[in-house]
C-alpha cells in the first residue's frame, strides 16, 4: 500500500472521531429543553431495538442461526439472566445447534 | 480516576470484548487477504475503531474506490454516533471538556449501548474508561491477531460467536423492558422501522439505524406528552 492508505486512515479517523466528540463536549453544561432532553433519553432503547432487529436474524446465511440465537438470547434474558450469561449462553445454544446440522 | 468506578467498567465491558473478538479476528484476517501489512490492519483499528466502517473500507479498497470516497462513506455510516453521543451527554456527570474529548473516541454502537442502560443517574468518567479500555483493547488486540495467524476459529465456533453483540444486546434491553411499556414500544417501533427500511432498501444501514431511532424516540415522547397533558 502508498501513501494513500495512510493518508485515507487519518481521513477516517477524523470523521469518525467528529460525531462522537461534538455532542460530548459543546453539549457539556448545557441544559437543553425538556423535550429535547425527553427524546435523548428515549434514544438507547430506539437504538437497541434498531440494532437487534432485523440484523440479528441474519448473522449467517443459515436463517436458523439467526432465528434460534434470538430464541435463545431472549429467553435466557427473560429468565433473568445478566448479560455476560446470555452473551454465553446464547453463543453455547448456537454451538450445540451447529454440531447438529 | 477511581480505580473502583474503573474496575466496574471493565467488568461492565467484558461481554463486549468477547463480542469483538470474532469479528476483529476476521477484520484481521480479511485486511489481510486485501492486501494491508499487520501494520496497516492494525492502524485502522487503532485509528478509527469503528466496525461497520472498516469492514466496508476493505470492500470499497478491494473495489478500487478512491479514498475521499471512502472516508465518506465512513462520514455517513457514523453519522448516527452523533445521535448517540447527544443522549450519552445527558447521563455522564459533568467533566472537563478535555477528557469528555479524549473518551468520546471510543464511543461506538456497543460502548454506548453499555454505558446508556446502565442503572443510576450519572455515570462516572472512571466507569466509562473502563467500559471503553477493555472494548478497544479487545478490538485492536484481536485484529493484529486476525492478521497475524490468517486463520478463522473452527467454522461451528466462529459461526456461533456471530451472535455475541445481538445477545448483548438483547441483554440489555430485556430487563428494562420488563414492566416498563414506554422502553418496549421505543425498542419495537425501531426495530420494526429499521426491519422496513432494510427490507424495501430505501436507506443504508446507518441512516436506517438513525432515521428508526429518531421518529421512535420522538413519537413516544410526544405520546408520552400528550398523556401527561390530558391527564
Amino acid at each position: 500500500m502508498n501513501s494513500w492508505y495512510w493518508w485515507m486512515i487519518l481521513g477516517m479517523a477524523v470523521v469518525t472521531y467528529i460525531p462522537r466528540a461534538i455532542p460530548l463536549t459543546f453539549l457539556e453544561g448545557r441544559e437543553l429543553p425538556e423535550a429535547v432532553q425527553g427524546v435523548l433519553r428515549n434514544i438507547p432503547y430506539a437504538v437497541l431495538g434498531a440494532l437487534i432487529f432485523p440484523a440479528i436474524f441474519f448473522i449467517q446465511e443459515n436463517i436458523w442461526f439467526g432465528v434460534i440465537g434470538a430464541i435463545a438470547a431472549f429467553g435466557i434474558a427473560s429468565a433473568g439472566a445478566n448479560v455476560m450469561i446470555v452473551v454465553l449462553g446464547s453463543i453455547a445454544v448456537l454451538a450445540v445447534y451447529s454440531l447438529f446440522i | 480516576m477511581n480505580g473502583r468506578e474503573f474496575f466496574a467498567g471493565l467488568r461492565a465491558g467484558t461481554s463486549i470484548a468477547i463480542g469483538y473478538f470474532p469479528i476483529a479476528l476476521t477484520f484481521g484476517l480479511l485486511a489481510k487477504t486485501t492486501g494491508l501489512s499487520l501494520l496497516e490492519a492494525t492502524a485502522m483499528s487503532i485509528f478509527v475503531f469503528a466496525g461497520a466502517a472498516q469492514y466496508i473500507s476493505l470492500s470499497l479498497i478491494t473495489a478500487g474506490v478512491a479514498p475521499v470516497l471512502i472516508v465518506l462513506n465512513t462520514f455517513i455510516v457514523n453519522i448516527r454516533h452523533f445521535l448517540m453521543t447527544a443522549s450519552l451527554n445527558e447521563k455522564m456527570q459533568t467533566d472537563d471538556r478535555w477528557k469528555k474529548a479524549l473518551y468520546a473516541f471510543g464511543i461506538t454502537d456497543e460502548t454506548f449501548s453499555v454505558l446508556a442502560t446502565q442503572k443510576g443517574n450519572k455515570l462516572s468518567t472512571a466507569f466509562a474508561a473502563g467500559v471503553i479500555v477493555i472494548a478497544y483493547g479487545s478490538w485492536v488486540i484481536f485484529t493484529a491477531v486476525g492478521h497475524l495467524i490468517g486463520a478463522n476459529l473452527p467454522q461451528f465456533l466462529q459461526a456461533s460467536m456471530t451472535i455475541a453483540l445481538y445477545a448483548m444486546f438483547v441483554g440489555l434491553l430485556v430487563p428494562s423492558m420488563r414492566g416498563n411499556r414506554k422502553v418496549a414500544s421505543l425498542a419495537l417501533i425501531a426495530g420494526l422501522l429499521n426491519s422496513f427500511f432494510y427490507f424495501t432498501e430505501w436507506l443504508s444501514t446507518g441512516w436506517a439505524i438513525m432515521v428508526s431511532t429518531l421518529v421512535s424516540a420522538i413519537f413516544i415522547e410526544w405520546i408520552s406528552r400528550k398523556g401527561v397533558k390530558a391527564v
